[in-house]
């Protein structure tokens, strides 16, 4: 009972009390969900600090497993969607909860593994052989385990490689890339990563890149709006906008070269106006 | 090894290199979780001492509850404190999910029994007798609460320290109600977080000693006070 009168007042003195950060009227905020290794290469610190510059609207970067930034999207937390796992996104744009899905960059996933290559697939060209390799060989392959979408794509060329990966070999981190990469170095073990989480961790991990450049290891980033009637107060100008800015010259511009101060290569390919069937 | 002394020799680097993000982010984290602290306390002492002087039916079950709520996992209050803030939630309205003030609505929730817990252990330490002879003597009963905190108040302080160390140094509830957004909800441990992720590990050492520092300085300062002879 006591309790009860508590609870109201303790929130409300939250709210009273809590520091003020720059948090203008509702509409002038937009909230993008969007996935770690996004965030984790340092990209979107460069773009969204321009976006609101450009634009006046405050932006809230919600970086999460891909899983959750597209299901956050689609019950109205978020505005717009930056993505890659183009069969999941295009599962939402089907079921109408989002729209306007249109292509922004890419990076590439590489399988890496332990010098000595105890499954021989360095050199492979395709994924799903080298795959089908490391099952037959029974060595150890780390996954991310948490419906990103680095996991997604995982799963997906395991089925086409016709191999249901299981224990003991196959272990499940539940974690980011950067963590996953650790285990994988400490391990001896295989993996798939993003190019950009790697290069990150060159200097900590012994892996090396075994297998690169098949068209299923592109990794398509993907701009997506929020159905606004997916939940209450959605943006949906703001969602557009910050869609639209992804897409001009100017942003296309700093992707194009972004990485390039740090790691001596570009992390991003643009490319604004394509479509998947280009690829 | 080598990882570690260099990490180290970095994160001195940085820490003396005044980096203003570091700072900005050490004040965020000192502000919310001392907001949330000032709350606990304005809502767990009344209640703990309530729950210590007073005898009714179920009292037994709401003290369960309190005991529990002192191991409540950062992560479910997390989780609950965003369905209440999400747009499509009850309080979706007030718009305050990603900004500090669901940080501090969260670390407030985990830190409230904790304070709560302490104080009715602490005044029920306070022989009944005591009390007795308070009222006895003439003493009305808000006289004699006031006596009473006043002769607990050592256990007191630690309340505040259990409760300000425990949020301070929480993560799963940061990370979810507040988001980790660069300039306007990163704490120091989410961060850390962040910076591992990225594979930054000098700055995450970095921010892992000026979180123990300051964890360090704020109870040095509370127990300065503790430890004072009573005048």
């Amino acid at each position: 009972m006591v309790r009860r009168r508590w609870i109201p007042l303790a929130l409300a003195l939250a709210v009273a009390v809590a520091p003020a950060h720059a948090q203008g009227p509702a509409s002038r905020t937009v909230i993008l969900s969007t996935t770690t290794s996004t965030q984790d290469s340092g990209l979107l610190d460069v773009l969204v600090p321009l976006f609101e510059r450009k634009s006046g609207y405050s932006m809230k970067t919600i970086s999460v497993g891909t899983g959750q930034a597209l299901a956050l999207a689609a019950r109205g937390e978020a505005d717009v969607t930056l993505a890659h796992a183009p069969e999941v996104e295009k599962k939402y744009v089907a079921e109408g909860k989002m729209h306007t899905r249109r292509l922004v960059m890419y990076n590439d996933f590489v399988i890496v593994g332990p010098a000595g290559d105890p499954a021989r697939i360095k050199g492979d060209t395709s994924a799903t052989a080298a795959l089908r390799k490391i099952a037959a060989a029974q060595t150890r392959f780390v996954s991310r385990g948490d419906k990103s979408g680095t996991h997604t794509l995982e799963l997906r060329l395991w089925a086409r490689a016709g191999v249901a990966p299981g224990a003991p070999w196959y272990i499940e981190s539940g974690q980011g890339m950067g963590a996953t990469l650790g285990i994988a170095n400490d391990r001896q073990a295989y993996t798939l990563t993003d190019r950009a989480t790697l290069l990150a961790f060159a200097r900590r991990v012994d892996l090396a890149v075994l297998v690169e450049g098949d068209r299923p290891l592109l990794n398509i980033y993907s701009v997506m709006e929020v159905n606004p009637a997916n939940g209450p107060r959605v943006n949906a100008a703001g969602g557009t906008a910050f869609a639209d800015f992804m897409l001009s010259p100017e942003a296309q511009k700093i992707i194009e070269t972004f990485g390039v101060e740090k790691y001596g290569r570009p992390l991003f390919v643009p490319i604004a106006g394509k479509k998947d069937e280009d690829f | 090894m080598d990882l570690i002394a260099e990490g180290f020799r970095r994160a001195i680097g940085l820490l003396f290199g005044a980096d203003p993000e570091i700072w900005a982010i050490l004040w965020l984290s000192l502000q919310v979780s001392g907001t949330a602290t000032a709350i606990a306390l304005a809502a767990g002492i009344p209640l703990g001492v309530v729950l210590a002087l007073t005898r009714f039916p179920g009292r037994t079950l709401l003290i369960s509850a309190v005991n529990t709520g002192m191991g409540l996992p950062p992560v479910v209050v997390g989780l609950f404190v965003s369905l209440l803030l999400w747009r499509s939630g009850p309080f979706g309205a007030w718009e305050i999910l990603y900004t500090p003030a669901a940080i501090v609505v969260a670390q407030a929730v985990i830190a409230a029994p904790i304070v709560t817990g302490i104080t009715l252990a602490a005044v029920q330490n306070v022989p009944e007798v005591f009390r007795l002879q308070l009222l006895g003597l003439g003493a009305s009963r808000a006289q004699m609460v006031r006596v009473v905190l006043r002769q607990a108040r050592l256990p007191m302080l630690a309340a505040i320290m259990a409760g300000f160390g425990g949020i301070i140094s929480e993560i799963g509830a940061s990370m979810m109600v507040g988001g980790n957004i660069k300039g306007q909800t990163r704490t120091l441990t989410t961060a850390m977080v962040l910076e591992t992720g990225k594979g930054n590990f000098d700055v995450a050492i970095a921010l892992s000693i000026l979180l123990l520092a300051l964890v360090f300085l704020v109870n040095v300062a509370l127990t300065s006070i503790q430890q004072r002879r009573p005048s």
